[in-house]
């Protein structure tokens, strides 16, 4: 397939992420079950789910963390292949935020925003400073850009994650369960950060519990059991009436407390 | 409940809790069993220890050139002294031993500019160390070049050759380990079972059989009239030999690092080869400090072997002057000298990984 053809094919240039028939197992386990998803440009989707249910597997397979084995993934246009240029060339435009924060430890907060820059997009040091400290201003964290990660608090590591992937410019940010492995009274200011990237414009996918989150930026909500997409809907209706049992369990459960 | 809400000041610790006496009250006098312990264990050094220092200082004859001079009771290290060129330079010709030197301490201030933290330009003198020292090392000792005549190198011997074995192994093995370490992770089958086969191989080996080999079956392969080096064979020998022992201590470092790391440099695109050189290795080398040290201090001390082909490197010349019969009955002498060369490289090495580890830390182990 080539470059051109591959991209004029899905020309629906308001589609940042598609995914059609997705089909995933780990050895016998099948993980995702004919996943159909379509993201638009700009919108917020958040992914809910009880653990194990294919969550993060699923938003993993965008940036190919993980392969699929059945289906087709087109990414801003770019249908997601075995090559593995095609897969570096999709990564550069998908930026990605983990549970467990993967700062380079080894590397200074500035280092850690500079180094793709520099080195994938072939940036100029100076320029890619540059960028790295506009984007840690404006995740609040620009007066530690000389501290090692090892120094700072959970949450901050997590916004540095955050101003790391921006400093790649990317058009769409996965987000994998970003606070699930914070101290409490650090979840808020990474949310905070969060909500001001999705008013921004920022095309996110989501895999997150905090439903506060969900219903203040989301579009749409999704919820999953067992790899399938079981319900997605607008947050207020998906909230207030979920169609399915597993949904209303589930939201039971989580907001019941 | 009510709590105290004025600071409380700092206040010094109890007088007698630190400091040296207390320092000794605490580890060598804390009860009397122990204080028997202590005076036993003084005692003891001193009984061992004095008939040493007797021996090897204070009744130890220190000039002279011939036997004739050693008539004290203690160690005679006039034999030293009389051998010391031998020891160091090996048969490698009088007037020449300038280029030795040179060599030595262009070795030296390279290493040293590398080793002290605040001196600039690292990259650069770490380049000409690398790449244009070897070169510089190999006109200089064996010449053939530049008007210098050629040294054959079943001259070289010594300290001298003990160092150009040691040296050469560790900086040719290392690259070579990372690379066979590399492999062996990699998804590749053919790639994989490559270096699994390699690494297997030569670990499963004893030194001596493949310096033996190197020194007697290789030669049986080569086409007439190609002759390889002796000193070239040993080198290949020891190099591969060490790089399967690198490749698995790089091994080891490459699992300590979370697989996180790997995926957060993927997922902003950079390729393996950039995900390897700029997160995963750097962090991984850090760890593998003492094990890469720990294998060099063993290959510095492995080549004593190189004794077996008919290469004299320290303990080989050492050995070769004991068996000469207007010094017999010195063995002692010669074998803690040698004992004490080896000791003093493989120590100085052990601290200087010690003081990296340390400079190293930045502190993510949370």
């Amino acid at each position: 397939m080539s470059e051109q053809a591959s991209i004029s094919q899905t020309g629906t240039e308001t589609s940042m992420v598609e995914m059609r028939g997705v089909n995933k197992w780990y050895g016998d386990f099948h993980v995702l079950r004919d996943i159909d998803l379509t993201v638009s440009r700009g919108e917020r989707i958040v992914i809910c789910g009880p653990s194990g249910s294919g969550k993060s597997t699923l938003i993993r397979c965008i940036n190919h963390l993980e392969e699929h084995q059945q289906g087709e993934i087109v990414v801003g246009g770019m249908p997601l292949t075995q090559d593995v240029k095609r897969i570096e060339q999709i990564r550069r435009r998908v930026g990605m935020v983990f549970q467990h924060f993967n700062l380079f430890p080894h590397l200074t907060v500035l280092e850690n925003c500079c180094l793709a820059p520099m080195w994938v997009q072939k940036k100029p040091r100076r320029e890619a400073e540059a960028r790295a400290m506009q984007y840690l201003e404006r995740v609040r964290i620009a007066e530690q850009a000389k501290k090692y990660p090892g120094q700072l608090s959970g949450g901050q590591q997590q916004r540095v994650a955050i101003a790391r992937s921006l400093c790649m410019h990317p058009e769409v940010m996965l987000f994998d369960e970003p606070t699930s492995a914070l101290d409490p009274e650090m979840i808020k200011e990474v949310l905070d950060v969060m909500v001001e990237l999705a008013q921004e414009g920022m095309t996110m996918l989501c895999v997150t519990h905090e439903m506060g989150f969900a219903k203040t930026v989301a579009d749409r909500v999704i919820f999953m059991d067992q790899g399938q997409i079981i319900e997605e809907n607008a947050p207020e209706p998906f909230f207030n009436h979920p169609q399915s049992e597993r949904t209303q369990l589930f939201l039971s459960q989580i907001l019941g407390h | 409940m009510i709590h105290n809400r004025t600071m409380i000041e700092a206040r010094p610790a109890p007088s007698g809790t630190i400091g040296p006496i207390a320092w000794l009250r605490a580890n060598l006098f804390s009860g009397p069993i122990n204080s028997i312990f202590t005076l036993l264990g003084l005692y003891l050094l001193y009984v061992l220890l004095m008939p040493t220092i007797q021996w090897a200082l204070i009744n130890a004859d220190w000039i002279g050139t011939s036997r004739e001079d050693c008539s004290r009771t203690g160690a005679c290290w006039v034999f030293i002294n009389a051998r010391i060129g031998q020891f160091i330079y090996g048969l490698y010709p009088g007037s020449e031993i300038w280029r030795v030197n040179l060599t030595f301490v262009t070795f030296a201030a390279l290493i040293a500019w590398l080793a002290i933290p605040r001196l600039p330009f690292k990259h650069w003198v770490a380049a000409v160390a690398l790449l244009g020292f070897p070169l510089f090392a190999y006109f200089l000792l064996y010449g053939g070049h530049f008007g210098l005549d050629v040294v054959e190198t079943h001259r070289w011997g010594g300290l001298m050759l003990t160092l150009v074995l040691a040296v050469v192994g560790m900086v040719a093995a290392l690259p070579i380990g990372v690379l066979l370490a590399l492999g062996r992770r990699s998804h590749m089958p053919i790639v994989k079972s490559f270096c699994v086969v390699f690494i297997e191989f030569w670990r499963g080996v004893p030194l001596i059989t493949v310096l033996f080999m190197a020194s007697v079956m290789l030669p049986l392969f080569m086409p007439t009239g190609v002759s390889v080096d002796r000193l070239v064979r040993a080198l290949i020998g020891i190099t591969l030999f060490q790089s399967a022992y690198m490749a698995e201590v790089v091994r080891g470092g490459l699992q300590a690092i979370p697989r996180g790391q790997e995926e957060a440099a993927a997922a902003l695109g950079m390729n393996y080869w950039k995900r390897m050189g700029l997160i995963v290795l750097p962090q991984a080398l850090k760890m593998m400090i003492p094990g890469i040290v720990n294998t060099f201090i063993s290959l510095f001390k492995d080549t004593t072997l190189v004794m077996i082909i008919g290469l004299f490197d320290l303990l080989g010349i050492v050995q070769a002057a004991l068996s000469d019969s207007r010094w017999l009955g010195f063995s002692l002498e010669g074998y803690i000298f040698a004992g004490l060369m080896f000791w003093i490289f493989c120590f100085s090495m052990s601290r200087y990984s010690q003081y990296l580890e340390r400079k190293l830390h930045t502190g993510h182990k949370r």
